[in-house]
């Protein structure tokens, strides 16, 4: 580390002491102004985006623990309770949504997991994709197949019939 | 050696480069088996053929790399919030990482044989 010392005053011999640091500026050499780097001029658009990107943030963070349950709850039953992947199937689904307890459950989780996912690769596009264009379609196609997943996905847990065939 | 000109990362960053790499292949994931599961509308024989799929050795071994991004994505992703919302988090997030990764490597070595067990019964015989 390196100390620059702008301290013209040293009215004391005490290394470190309170007298060092206090002559630098008083009420007749007050210390200079430095503007807030973002400050609101005249120039700056009077239509803001509101505060969407608090409100994203404060989603990931609410949907996430909401998930941390939901999805490790799903893994533990799918991938390592009863025989772990082996006893996946038709038959398997056919049981867990006949109960209305995990439709409510698969259908929060897809909801909650598809738009945590979305707004985290929303971020990702925006921190990436320089071009306008780039970011502007690669953000619709996101978008699009968020809409296209969730609505599948719901219709799915809705209209499930176990006597299909 | 100088003080810091270069951004070196460390925990704070590395914590951050993988909370995204594993965000994005979740969700990429997630995609696909919302697609798999939805042919179960189409009929039991050809959501039973995919899952399928889904027990071959290798799609297993890649579940098994799914629960580890998954499980570091919620642990890391507690630690965020409480850096965010603790009020001693950010001076804490070292520790809590290391604490996010001794918990991971726990809940890891739990989950190899549940997870495996379809293809390890498989290979080497029940």
């Amino acid at each position: 580390m390196s100390t620059t010392e702008t301290t013209e005053s040293k009215t004391t011999d005490e290394p470190g002491g309170p007298a060092d640091s206090v002559a630098l500026y008083d009420v007749d050499h007050p210390a200079p102004v430095i503007e807030p780097p973002r400050k609101r001029t005249a120039k700056t658009p009077k239509a803001s985006r509101g505060n969407f990107e608090m409100q994203t943030w404060l989603f990931m963070r609410l949907s996430g623990i909401v998930l941390v349950v939901l999805v490790l709850g799903h893994l533990l039953i799918q991938l390592v309770l009863d025989g772990g992947v082996s006893k996946i199937g038709f038959a398997f689904v056919a049981g867990r949504w006949a109960s209305p307890f995990w439709q409510v459950w698969d259908l929060l989780m897809l909801w909650l997991a598809m738009l945590h996912g979305a707004n985290g690769l929303r971020t990702v596009i925006n921190d990436y994709a320089e071009r306008d264009n780039t970011r502007f379609w690669l953000k619709m196609l996101l978008y699009a197949a968020t809409v296209f997943t969730v609505l599948l996905g719901t219709l799915v847990i809705f209209t499930f019939d176990p006597n299909i065939r | 050696m100088p003080a810091g000109t270069l951004y070196r990362g460390r925990e704070g960053m590395w914590s951050w480069v993988a909370h995204r790499v594993t965000g994005v292949l979740i969700f990429f994931f997630l995609f696909v088996h919302v697609l798999d599961t939805a042919l179960v509308r189409v009929s039991p024989e050809a959501y039973d053929d995919t899952v399928a799929i889904y027990k071959t050795p290798l799609v297993n071994l890649m579940e098994y790399g799914l629960v580890a991004a998954i499980l570091f994505h919620a642990l890391n992703g507690l630690r965020v919030i409480a850096v965010d919302f603790w009020s001693k988090g950010a001076r804490y997030q070292k520790q809590m990482l290391w604490t996010v990764m001794g918990v991971w490597i726990v809940l890891m070595a739990g989950a190899f044989y549940p997870v495996l067990q379809h293809t390890l019964r498989e290979l080497f015989g029940s």
